[in-house]
């Protein structure tokens, strides 16, 4: 008998950003919640990168906001630069990234879970699962505690028996020196879990007076700052913002580097975790890139509050002296003093294909996980999964339906659909050529995709829903009324068309015709658009992406038709891949082990071929 | 993975080749929509589409005004047909060349060619089979497609697959730079990308364009049966080819090893076409040039339907025969006694010693031209009681590759489309990897996780 013991609804291990989202989502949803975390001076603390969005991330970020998540405000509220990256390219790859004041992110969102109703903060390790006939029933703490719950979200990131390795040093900690997380995952591990080890790293941070940034190019955020939530007033983001770095590696540092290779836990085989190649360290870079003779590195501001300088670029395990002397070979560089070491971080992380999409175990009823707990990377990649995850275990407990975003609705659906259904050697990183209906699965749009299931769930209030239907409203009449708007060839609209490059009219024309040609656009031909009455702009920017890119979109729209037709076809829970003949072995093995739900799912795992799949439907018409 | 049940597809129907008849058969929502785009009746006024099921039509099929073959054509009508979809069969008396291009015109007008074992799956998954036979047709799915893949492959070991994988490569490069720099805009830069992508985009054009053609040309799409003359050298092979084309075309002189490539005659023999392929002579040769001949002569005999092999009946069998009788083993072959209007030395039974009754021997003179009528009426006997045979999947096969090569030109038109538009790069990845896929098919490679891989491999990302 345990001398505390306490019964809630949901139980969250973790306060990283998935363990946020999921815990708010939770609360927020009328469950009593209990979020743990190793310590709560770390709640949504940004061990890494001192930025939110990107490319592909800033799409997940508006997605989390549209379904009624928390970090695109928090964001919002402690920014100190902002980009929209991409603006070049199309819609589709436009894509938000703001540089965060780390220190501020993490108070503002610890505030948030303060004060939100239902919702506990504890400072303790989760060391068990009790788990009663494949059903969660609560774990127990390193102190003894226990908690009973009807669902748990485990979102241990990286701190499950980690171990921070530079050189020949090595911590047994989680990142930035906290406490690791010894226990949780022996318990998964008797559980019949399956975990694997990865690997990821962080660069130095660098003391700012020690910088000459004379030697550098100076990268300024953008003039007008586009906010990250749908719920942020854009004139409430136009502030003073702080410039990052950009500098260069040069022959001399990858000489350091190849000198010294052999003192790399990486290359000596000190790390066996499997580390992610879009994140490589700088001696991986130099090693498996000889020909680039330099690469880029950019100095970034951990916050305003601290003169430490995020040092992108160049991830390193290399010994503490040759760090050293290999951040000091880059130009304005030279006196660099480092506060904080470069570290590659070893962790204990679960295979998401025990998962289903909606990210409760398979084996274990009631049991969630999410964030790089799940073998992602990125902090928006972990607070997208923590809301579905959060989401899903309140919906669970409420008896609903779990929400599952499919590939076509959502980044979130192809991330969560990837980690369960596909193997990934590495840490897994969302990125926009991995969606296939990338077109419409655009940041400008994630609202008019996304909130009305949020509002659905129960996490969009009445008021936002609110003004959502209306832009919704106008955005589809205003796009009939240019679509069935047409302008003559009179000298006016002829003189304008010359002044913009564009040929002159034979006959009348469709409005919409002249926004699709390439050197127009609706803003510019409200000048003949006569009939045009005023609207936001937010508005003006859907009406003008979705007339102009009507052709590619609408094939996007046909591809999806096509797609949804084999995400429909369920596959029973019961079924026994055994007794189908005609299936081949790898086959037969894959989906016994994975059991995809659906055929869509089914014809995504590796080693499932398309001729396995007719099998699979023929013997699934029998049944 | 798209789900493709609710398009219309098409096939021949009929193994080519044997009566000179060939049905294609054309099943879906659009069968009738297809039928009326390429059928024309004698008074150009009848319209398939409102003709009672059942019911035989005669007229012509016609593609861009000009009469691809003289029809009939039946109409099932749903869920009267096999499939229990809407369904056409024409019945093309041209031959097989006309039959190939109904179906050609066919695929042009909205049909796509259907999958091995396909028309089979939907009379399945309509209903239409009974559930007792379920698992064969399962069975029947998985064999025929490996037997498709098999082919396809076979078709293309050489310089096609090698265009169509360099092709593959060039396409995976291109979206992986054009991925790469979206998803890292700091690292890499677009800027002037488009330009040179245009004339990557024109150059591989050309290269598909003349894939299609070669493939019109029917150098890509073989029909008939896939013949291999083998022998030792002046066993009188090529003197075989000449009498059965009937014009000079193999080098014949009495130099043993003058045929030092292969060639290849398409050959009709009454109703049966054949393909032929002479081939250098079969010995041990320290000749560089002729011993490409010989391996190649051993390739093709692989994956031949038929072997022919020579004899000089005038000389003794030696161990190179008995080698080669060895390695017949197992195959369609008919054993040809050649020279015998020569003094005989070796007899039918000195063959049959080695290899039983498993193939007919023939005594012929290519020289004097005897022997050819016992030939011909021991190949059709063959053909007709199924020892020899070919599968008409190896057709079909060859126009999926074709309408896949098609498919990979089209996209890439979008491509150079959205380029001059001067749409932005992230338009142009969606119809790169199209074509990318596309190719892919035709040497069955799924996508997987090859653009991600091209990413990382060669581009250096990140933070």
């Amino acid at each position: 008998m345990s001398l505390v013991e306490e019964y809630v609804d949901v139980v969250v291990v973790g306060a990283g950003h998935a363990g946020c989202e999921a815990a708010l989502a939770c609360a927020r949803l009328g469950l009593h919640t209990v979020i743990f975390t190793v310590s709560v001076d770390s709640i949504a603390l940004m061990p890494c990168n001192p930025n939110i969005g990107g490319s592909s991330k800033g799409h997940l970020v508006r997605e989390v906001d549209a379904l009624g998540g928390e970090m695109g405000k928090n964001i919002d509220k402690t920014f100190i630069q902002s980009k929209m990256l991409n603006q070049s390219k199309g819609p589709a790859v436009h894509s938000l990234r703001a540089q965060a004041d780390k220190s501020d992110y993490t108070r503002s969102m610890r505030q948030v879970l303060e004060q939100t109703e239902n919702l506990e903060i504890k400072q303790l390790e989760v060391t068990d699962l009790l788990v009663e006939d494949g059903k969660l029933t609560g774990i127990k703490t390193y102190s003894g505690s226990v908690f009973h719950c009807k669902a748990a979200v485990l979102c241990a990131g990286t701190y499950s028996k980690a171990r921070c390795i530079y050189g020949d040093v090595s911590m047994y900690t989680g990142p930035n020196g906290l406490a690791a997380a010894n226990h949780l995952t022996d318990s998964l591990r008797s559980l019949g879990i399956e975990l694997r080890r990865f690997k990821t790293g962080t660069p130095a941070r660098i003391a700012g007076p020690s910088i000459d940034y004379s030697k550098m190019e100076e990268q300024k955020g953008d003039e007008y700052v586009v906010p990250f939530s749908f719920t942020t007033d854009p004139e409430s983001v136009q502030k003073e913002q702080v410039s990052c770095w950009l500098t260069y590696t040069n022959e001399r540092t990858h000489e350091i580097i190849r000198e010294n290779i052999d003192r790399s836990p990486l290359y000596s085989g000190k790390i066996q975790g499997t580390g992610p190649r879009y994140c490589p360290s700088i001696e991986d870079k130099v090693m498996k890139f000889p020909d680039k003779d330099r690469h880029q590195v950019f100095i970034e501001p951990e916050g305003i509050h601290t003169n430490e300088m995020y040092i992108s670029g160049m991830s390193s395990s290399l010994p503490e002296d040759v760090q050293i002397a290999m951040y000091r070979s880059v130009p304005g560089l030279e006196q660099a003093r480092l506060v904080k070491n470069a570290y590659a971080i070893e962790y204990d992380c679960v295979d998401a294909r025990q998962l289903k999409l909606s990210l409760e175990f398979k084996q274990i009823s009631g049991l969630f996980s999410a964030g790089q707990f799940n073998g992602s990377s990125g902090y928006e990649e972990a607070a997208a999964q923590g809301l579905i995850a959060g989401i899903n275990a309140a919906r669970k407990i409420q008896g609903k339906e779990p929400l599952i975003l499919d590939r076509s609705e959502a980044y979130i659906g192809v991330l969560i659909d990837d980690l369960v259904t596909k193997e990934n050697i590495e840490p897994y990183r969302m990125m926009t050529s991995r969606a296939e209906y990338r077109l419409l699965l655009r940041q400008d749009n994630a609202d008019l995709r996304l909130t009305e299931k949020g509002y659905e769930i129960g996490l969009i209030e009445e008021e936002r829903y609110q003004s959502f239907l209306k832009k919704r409203e106008q955005i589809a009449s205003e796009i009939q009324r240019v679509e069935s708007t047409y302008v003559s060839d009179q000298p006016g609209v002829q003189s304008f068309l010359k002044r913009h490059g564009s040929t002159e009219l034979k006959s009348s024309i469709c409005l919409g015709e002249l926004v699709r040609r390439p050197e127009l656009s609706y803003e510019i031909l409200s000048e003949i658009d006569t009939g045009r009455k005023p609207l936001p702009a937010d508005v003006v920017e859907q009406v003008n992406i979705s007339i102009k890119y009507k052709g590619y979109l609408d094939r996007q729209v046909r591809q999806v038709e096509q797609f949804k037709k084999l995400e429909k076809k369920g596959i029973p829970d019961n079924i026994d891949y055994d007794r189908i003949s005609g299936l081949r072995l790898e086959a037969q093995q894959k989906l016994s082990k994975y059991r995809p739900s659906s055929i869509g799912q089914a014809s995504r795992i590796a080693g499932v071929s398309p001729a396995d799949i007719s099998v699979l439907l023929v013997y699934l018409k029998n049944q | 993975m798209e789900d493709r049940s609710n398009e219309t597809i098409a096939a021949i129907s009929t193994a080519l080749g044997g009566s000179g008849i060939g049905i294609v058969r054309v099943s879906g929502k659009e069968a009738f929509l297809i039928g009326d785009r390429v059928f024309e009746s004698p008074r150009g006024k009848k319209k398939l589409s409102k003709q009672v099921s059942h019911t035989v039509h005669y007229g012509y099929i016609r593609d861009e005004g000009q009469t691809v073959d003289e029809v009939l054509v039946t109409v099932f009508r749903a869920p009267k047909s096999f499939t229990t979809e809407d369904t056409i069969e024409i019945n093309c008396h041209g031959g097989i060349y006309a039959t190939r291009r109904v179906l050609e015109t066919v695929l042009k007008n909205g049909a796509r060619p259907a999958e091995p074992g396909e028309f089979t799956k939907r009379a399945f998954l309509n209903g239409r089979i009974d559930l007792s036979q379920a698992e064969s047709v399962a069975d029947v799915i998985q064999a025929k497609n490996e037997y498709a893949l098999q082919n396809s492959l076979s078709q293309l070991q050489g310089s096609l697959g090698h265009k169509i994988t360099s092709l593959r490569e060039r396409l995976l490069y291109h979206t992986a730079f054009i991925e790469s720099a979206l998803d890292d805009p700091e690292h890499y830069s677009l800027d002037g990308y488009p330009a040179t992508l245009l004339s990557e985009m024109e150059e591989m054009s050309s290269v598909l364009n003349k894939m299609i053609a070669s493939a019109d040309n029917g150098r890509m799409i073989k029909e008939g049966i896939q013949t291999v003359i083998l022998g030792k050298p002046n066993a009188g092979k090529s003197s075989l080819l000449n009498v059965l084309a009937g014009e000079d075309r193999a080098i014949v002189t009495d130099i043993a090893g003058t045929t030092r490539d292969t060639l290849e005659e398409t050959i009709s023999l009454g109703a049966i076409n054949l393909n032929v392929i002479d081939t250098a002579g079969i010995r041990s040769t320290d000749d560089y040039i002729e011993q490409i001949g010989v391996s190649k002569a051993w390739e093709k005999a692989e994956t031949a339907d038929l072997i022919l092999y020579v004899v000089d009946s005038s000389t003794s069998l030696d161990e190179n025969d008995e080698e080669i009788l060895k390695q017949l083993n197992g195959r369609s072959s008919i054993i040809l006694l050649n020279k015998s209007d020569l003094q005989q030395v070796t007899t039918a039974d000195d063959v049959q010693a080695y290899t039983g009754d498993s193939f007919p021997v023939i005594e012929i003179s290519a020289k004097e031209q005897t022997g050819m009528d016992q030939f011909e009426q021991t190949l059709h006997d063959m053909f007709y009681h199924g020892t020899l045979s070919f599968n008409d999947e190896v057709y079909i096969t060859s126009a999926r590759q074709k309408s896949e090569l098609i498919r990979a030109r089209e996209s890439l038109k979008k491509v150079c489309e959205s380029i001059s538009l001067g749409m932005p790069e992230d338009f142009y990845t969606i119809d790169l990897m199209d074509s990318y896929i596309a190719l892919g098919r035709i040497i069955g490679k799924e996508v997987g996780e090859d653009l991600v891989d091209e990413i990382f491999g060669r581009f250096c990302m990140g933070k």
